[in-house]
Order: structure tokens, then sequence, then C-alpha cells
């Protein structure tokens, strides 16, 4: 009998706003031509889900995913009263919070509840530098990954034994003695943290067998260092990495064909890979940006909107649209934006409860209906 | 007359003042400073006059980017070059202070020109009166879009800045009541940016060029100010923004909080803000004699930043706060003195500030940041070490040279000494665990004694290059995250 995995989830971020008509398209819907006479897809050349929409013609792969029945497309994803600026937006999508300015982020409280003392320091890690507010949480240790094979503490002493001495000198600075004052035992504590961390995952690369050969982008490369932490087993529930920038304001077609053929590909290869690692079963991918773009274009781009496209990906997923794509006509726009009708909380409580059995209500701020997006 | 004992407390002393009032000192600086009277020090330090530092235009020629004064990290680049090479560190420290409170950001604002234009303001109002750097800040235009007051009209008030002025600028929460707000919102309608109208033409079509973003200017247009009576803080009149800011001047509340926030950033971290009105100052007295400066020398923040940095409570907070990013990187940068013309490594020094959660100009929120303990987490911490040995372990750098060559003078050097001389020059450090200088010494005696040559030859070139390792290591340390 195969091993029971923890549930894992993969969250990709698009950053910059993501053009959702551009994504999944209403490719039977004259306003969506009226509105786009220059930024819109042909749609010949658009991937047919249904006789409504369509994807992007560059995400043959997720559309290959989507014909198993492994792709959840979640429409009009947004909250009230959306803000057209991106970090604000970036900062609501991260707090679970549209109205109060907050600091802690979603995942790090789901990992501080799954988690409560931390013994875990690798329980959630971005791949890229530096920390999204969504993992950002006090007393939660996480990890931020910028390239797995040099991650660590003195990257830069070349010499493997040099580097080892160096780290031994590290772990005795940091070491817990008597401690002036509470602020040097968390230092002490912490600095332990992200040895360990990095101690653990120094050991992944070496781990790592795949036929799969990943694209060659950045997000690719996330990815497959998200797949190298996966399969060595270290406890990982939360991996997280972002690609960009979808901040099309001119020249939109072909950057965004491009961004879509990046993410679409990785994603590909992704699943590829943790399928062939026997993963597949254990991890969801969330695929989503902080908002979408204006309904009309401005002649080679489109400017900020609301009412974004979100996507749950894996083969627990069960496929298919969830909620009513948004009307694009005049008397049914938000100020010339999509309406969005599904509050992205609703998506994280779903995430939260169904997929790693925790009581949403205080992570998401409130109760939300949630879909039914699990097998 | 002066013992051995109190030289090496002077030039202690004047490293704490220095790395408080500034990015820290070198060796060299700590020479002429420790003959000097401390309170001459300070005195001289509070009336910086003009400022010499890297030339904007020597910057200009290697880092084009900065002229467009579009993005935020390009010219908060420009703002570290400035901090990292000036000769005045406290005016660019104060305007750090500021920033932190009046926490405006890039994200809203869009544009990095007025960001800049307001740090400008900091400097020069930061150390003044507080009235007139509360009634320049109602006037800045970056702060008018950051909290709406373009759209605090006569009639129909925006309440976003009339709220923030009191909670998180001057008095906080428990201090007014939410018809003080409404009333000092009324108070400042009218004031308005002048160009908003150009401002949105340009914006709808998202222009830049040619010169980059435009400048905003102030306005305060009478028509649009509701000139009625109102009353604030149980005074009564047709108060409009100057009489609001001068009422709040002269609280007592508002001494405290602006008192409490300068113990917090120059002397010892307290509990985050928003706990404030629950939780007890650390040091109440403090508090107390600084407020009654405050409000004794008519509000003048020189004034009570004098107190402040005479005071015993000062003198013996040592490494009692978390540095911040910016403090740490411009510390480093400073101190080991690498920069002594425009580098690429600038550009890392800016991105790393970021991944270590502080992305100069981009506050989190109005709120600022989230400091002291809160800086550390296990991913700033790697990159906080990272950068520190890198910067440390560098044999260029004039510093680490400086630091060799006053140790040449002994001939040979065990590693023991090595290590606590270095630890001497590094703040003066003291380990809290004698492990953990211990590890230092004995990684350093694997190579044996150190032993220095002449100038120039390859025995002191080695010397350097293990020297560097020292600091570099000592920079590495826990200890050394604090200041």
């Amino acid at each position: 009998m195969a091993e029971i995995k923890d549930k894992k989830l993969v969250v990709v971020q698009l950053s910059g706003g993501n053009d959702a008509l551009n994504t999944v398209i209403p490719y039977n819907d004259e306003n969506y031509y009226d509105n786009r006479p220059q930024v819109h897809i042909d749609p010949e050349k658009a991937l047919k889900l249904d006789s409504e929409l369509a994807m992007n013609p560059s995400m043959t792969a997720i559309k290959r995913l989507w014909d198993e029945g492994k792709v959840a497309v979640l429409n009009g994803v947004g909250y009230p009263d959306p803000n057209r600026s991106h970090f604000r937006s970036m900062d609501i999508w991260h707090t679970a919070e549209p109205t109060k300015v907050l600091t802690e982020g979603w995942i790090g409280r789901a990992l501080r509840d799954l988690d409560p003392k931390g013994d875990n320091v690798l329980g959630g890690i971005n791949f890229g530098r530096g920390l999204p507010r969504a993992m950002s949480c006090p007393g939660v240790p996480v990890a931020s990954v910028g390239d797995l094979d040099t991650y660590g503490l003195f990257p830069s002493v070349s010499n493997a034994s040099d580097r080892n001495d160096i780290l031994n000198v590290f772990s005795q600075m940091y070491g817990r003695g008597d401690g002036r004052d509470m602020v040097s035992e968390f230092l002490s504590q912490t600095g332990e943290d992200a040895m360990v961390g990095a101690d653990i995952l120094s050991e992944a690369p070496a781990k790592y067998s795949s036929s799969v050969e990943y694209a060659a982008n950045p997000l690719a490369s996330s990815l497959r260092d998200a797949a190298r932490v996966m399969f060595a087993d270290v406890g990982t529930r939360f991996f997280y990495t972002q690609h960009g920038s979808f901040d099309t304001h001119g020249g939109e077609l072909p950057v965004h064909s491009k961004l879509w053929e990046d993410v679409s590909s990785s994603i590909g290869d992704f699943m590829d890979d943790v399928r062939e690692h026997g993963h597949a079963e254990s991890t969801a991918i969330l695929v989503f940006s902080e908002f979408g773009r204006r309904i009309k274009d401005n002649g080679s781009g489109t400017d900020h909107g609301s009412g974004g496209v979100a996507f749950l990906i894996g083969d627990s997923v069960k496929g298919g649209m969830y909620g009513r794509y948004p009307s694009l006509k005049q008397n049914d726009q938000l100020n010339g934006d999509l309406y969005a009708n599904n509050d992205f909380r609703s998506l994280y409580t779903n995430i939260l409860e169904e997929w790693f059995d925790l009581d949403p209500v205080s992570i998401v701020n409130g109760t939300f209906e949630k879909f039914d997006i699990f097998e | 007359m002066v013992t051995t004992e109190n030289k090496i407390e002077q030039r202690s002393m004047m490293a704490h003042l220095m790395r408080r009032a500034g990015f820290g000192a070198t060796q060299k600086e700590l020479d002429t400073l420790e003959t000097l009277d401390y309170e001459d020090v300070v005195d001289e330090l509070l009336k910086p006059g003009q400022s010499n530092h890297m030339s904007d235009e020597l910057i200009l020629r290697y880092h084009t980017e900065v002229h467009e004064q579009r993005v935020g990290p390009w010219s908060a680049k420009q703002w570290l070059y400035r901090m990292v090479t000036t000769d005045t560190p406290i005016v660019e420290k104060i305007a750090l202070f500021w920033h932190g409170i009046f926490a405006t950001g890039y994200a809203k604002t869009n544009q990095a020109r007025a960001l800049m234009v307001q740090i400008d303001m900091f400097r020069k109002y930061g150390l003044g009166k507080f009235d007139i750097l509360l009634e320049e800040l109602a006037k800045d235009p970056a702060m008018i879009i950051w909290l709406d007051n373009q759209d605090n009209h006569k009639g129909a008030i925006n309440e976003n800045f009339g709220r923030e002025i009191l909670e998180l600028f001057s008095m906080g929460i428990g201090n007014y009541t939410e018809d003080d707000i409404k009333e000092c919102s009324r108070a400042f309608t009218g004031w308005t940016l002048k160009n908003a109208e150009y401002m949105s033409v340009r914006a709808m079509k998202d222009s830049i060029w040619p010169y980059g973003r435009i400048s905003w200017h102030y306005e305060y247009r009478d028509s649009d100010h509701d000139s009625g009576p109102k009353t604030f803080l149980g005074e009564t009149g047709n108060f409009n923004g100057g009489d609001i800011v001068g009422i709040i001047s002269k609280q007592r509340a508002a001494a405290e909080f602006i008192s409490r926030h300068l113990y917090d950033f120059f002397v010892a971290d307290e509990v985050p803000v928003p706990q404030w009105p629950y939780t007890p100052p650390r040091d109440p007295e403090a508090i107390k004699l600084l407020s009654d400066v405050y409000i004794a020398n008519n509000h003048d923040l020189t004034e009570v930043l004098r107190v402040l940095l005479k005071s015993d409570f000062f003198r013996e907070a040592r490494f009692e706060r978390v540095k911040c990013p910016v403090e740490y990187v411009a510390g480093c940068l400073r101190v080991s003195n690498i920069v002594e013309r425009p580098t690429l490594l600038m550009n890392d020094a800016v991105s790393v500030m970021e991944y270590m959660g502080q992305s100069l100009l981009n506050p989190p929120s109005v709120e600022g940041w989230h400091e002291g303990k809160e800086w550390i987490n296990s991913g700033s911490i790697v990159e906080r070490v990272n950068f520190a040995y890198d910067v440390w372990h560098n044999s260029e750098s004039p510093e680490v040279k400086d630091v060799t060559d006053r140790l040449a003078s002994r001939g040979t050097l065990d590693s023991l000494d090595a290590v606590e001389e270095c630890l001497d020059f590094m703040g003066p450090l003291l380990f809290t665990e004698e492990t953990a200088k211990q590890a230092i010494v004995d990684h350093v005696a694997k190579q044996g004694v150190i032993k220095f040559g002449d100038q120039n030859s390859d025995v002191r070139e080695k010397a350097e290059n293990r020297i560097s390792e020292i600091l570099a290591l000592i920079a590495s340390s826990k200890e050394y995250q604090r200041c």
C-alpha cells in the first residue's frame, strides 16, 4: 500500500495583475471583441474549454491537465471594493483582509496552526529571495530560498571544508547559553532554525533524480527547486513562488503570451515530476494574481482592473468551472471592470478546511461560503 | 587624569553615540572623537549645518536610472549613498526616523520624486520645532496623496489624514475622540495639490517621459476650505490646519508620544507601537524627562534630542536595539569604508535591505515597519549574515587595512588576542557566551599566530585577509545584529 503523504500546497503568484480576459477568454461574447479591439485573442487559436470559454493559446500544458479533469478554473475572483494598487491588493490577498491593514499572512497563520511550536523549520518555503507577506507570522519559521544549489549561510565561501568550519563557528556563536536577554535568546533560536533548515535543504539536490526536463525559465527553476525539496520529504507543507511581471499596460499580446507559456509549461513539467515521484495525489497548485485588468483595452495593453481568475490544479482536484464568469455587459460592469462575484477567501477557506483540515475562520478573518473543489 | 580604562570607555561611548546618531564610526573617526568632550560632541552633532556627501551628479553618471526618480528602489539607492557618504549622518538618521513614523510609500504614490521631496523636508525640518514639521507634513504632496487629503472637501470630508495625524503622527489612540477626528479633517479641507487636474491627465497617459514623474505642488484652496467654527480637543474657534497643528503640538500626549518614539529609535527597543496605549514605557522616567524638555523648550526637537543623547539612560543603553535593515546595511558599508566611488554593489545593497524586510521609501503601510525583534526571522537572518560577512571579508576594505595596520605594531598576534582586538574594533562588542568567542579563536588558531610583516608584503596581505575573516565572523554574530 502506498504511504499516505502529507498534503501540500504550491502557490504560484502571478505578480503585476494578470489579464483574466485574455487568460480564460469568453470567445463567443461580442462584448469581448467590442471592448478589446486591439488586445484580444484570435478565437480560432484559443484553446476551447466549452462553448463559452477558451484558454490562451500559450496554455497548452494547462489545457492538457484540464482535459484530464485536473484543473479547477475559478472565475471572477476578487473581493468587495477592489483596490487597484499592486502592493495593496497583493497585501489583501496575502493577509486575507481587504478592509484593515494587517501584517500576518494567511499561510503564516496556517503554518502556526499546523505546527504551533514551530518544530519544523521548513514548514513553509518561499522560492525566490525575500519573504512574501502571505508567509509572515511572528514565531513561525520560514525559509526563503533564492537558489537551492547555493542556499544557506556563507554561500560565498566556495571551499566546502572552509565553509564547514565557518558554519561550525556560526553554530557556536548562535548556540544557546545563558543568553543576555530575550532578544539574545530569540536570535539564537532564529539562527539555529536558519542553520538547521539550510542543513536539511543542502541534502535535497543529491537525493533528487527525475526524467523530467524542465522548461528554461525562472519559474520552472523555482518549481524544480520546490520539487527537489518536496521529494526529500522534509515536511514542507507550503511552497511559494512567483512569476511576472503581468503588468501589461503596453504591448500586451506578445508579453502576456510569453508569460503564460512560462507558467503553463513550468506547471506541466512540475505535474509530470510529482506524478513520477508519487506526490501527485497529495499536491495542489494554486495560481492567482492580485487583480485582473480593465475590460477595455488602451490601444496596446490594459490597465489595472478587478475581478481576476485563479486556478487550482492537481490530481486531487475536481476539474471544471467554478463560479459564474462575470458579465462584460455595460450595465454589469464595475466602473469598467469585471465584477468579482467570488471572494478569494472562499477559495482559501476551501483549501484550509478540506485540504489541510484546519479551522479556516481565524485564518481568513471570517466565515465564507466555500467551494467544493477537492475529490 | 585620563586612565586607560577611562579612555576605553570614552571610545566605546563615542562608538555607541555614532551608531545611534549616525551609521557607525571608523577607527580614524573614533581616534578624534575619543579626545573630545562627550557633551561638546553631542552639541556639535546637533548643529549639522551644510552636508558634504558623494555628489548626486557623480551617482547619476553611474546609475542613470536614478535620474528618473520613478521607481522606489532606484531613489532609495540615492538615499543609501547619502547615508553611507555624508559627513552629517544625524541628518539622514533623523530623516529615517520620521520616514518610519510618517510612513509614506511608493505603493500608492507611484512615484519616487515626491517621496524624495518628502525626505528632503525631513532633513530640513526634522530637528526643528514639532509644530512646523507637522504643518510641513500636512502640506507635503506625497502625504496628501498617500492619505487622500485631495479628496477632503468642504462639506464632504475624507477623514484619512485627519485620523492618522492624531493616531499615528502625534498623540496615539486614546487621546482624542471621533469628533476630534472630524473637526480636524474639516480644518484640513482645501489643503490640496496645485496641479491635480494636470496630474490626472498625465496619469491617464501613464506617461513618464521626457522628464520622469512630474513634480507635485501643494496648494491651499480657500474656496474649498471649511472656515466654520470647530471644537477640537476642547478648544473652539474657526480653526484652519495650522491652528490644529498648534493645538496638537502643545498636548502632553504629543510630548509623550514623540518622546517615546525618540526613545524607541535612539535608546532602546520599545514594544510595537500598537501596544503603547496598553503597555507602559520601558523607562517611564525617561519619557517624563523628555516630555518635560519638549514642553519647556517650545516643542524644539533638537533640545529633546540633546537631553536624550547626554542622558545616562542613553549612554548605558548599548546594544539595546535590533538594527533595522537600513542601519545594518548602511552601517556595514559606511564603517568598512568600501563605497569610495559609485559601485554596482549599491544595487545589491538596496535589494538586500528589501529581502531583510525593509524596502526603503516603501513601508508596508502608514503604520510603518514593525521594528525591534520583529526584524529577525529565519529568512532575514540568512540575508543579514551573508551580507555582513561578504562586506567585511574583503581585504580591500580601507577599514580592514587600517585595522590590520593598527595591529601590526604587535609583531605577531595569537588568535585570542586577535579576536579580542577585533571585537573592540567592531563595537566594542561583548559576546554573551564565552563559547562564542572561543569558537572564533579556535577557528583562527588553526592557521597559527598572525604575522604582519612589512607594509605591502605578502605576509601583510595574508594578515589582512585573516583579520578581515575575523571581522566578518564577528559581523555574523548575534551580538552584531544589535546596536
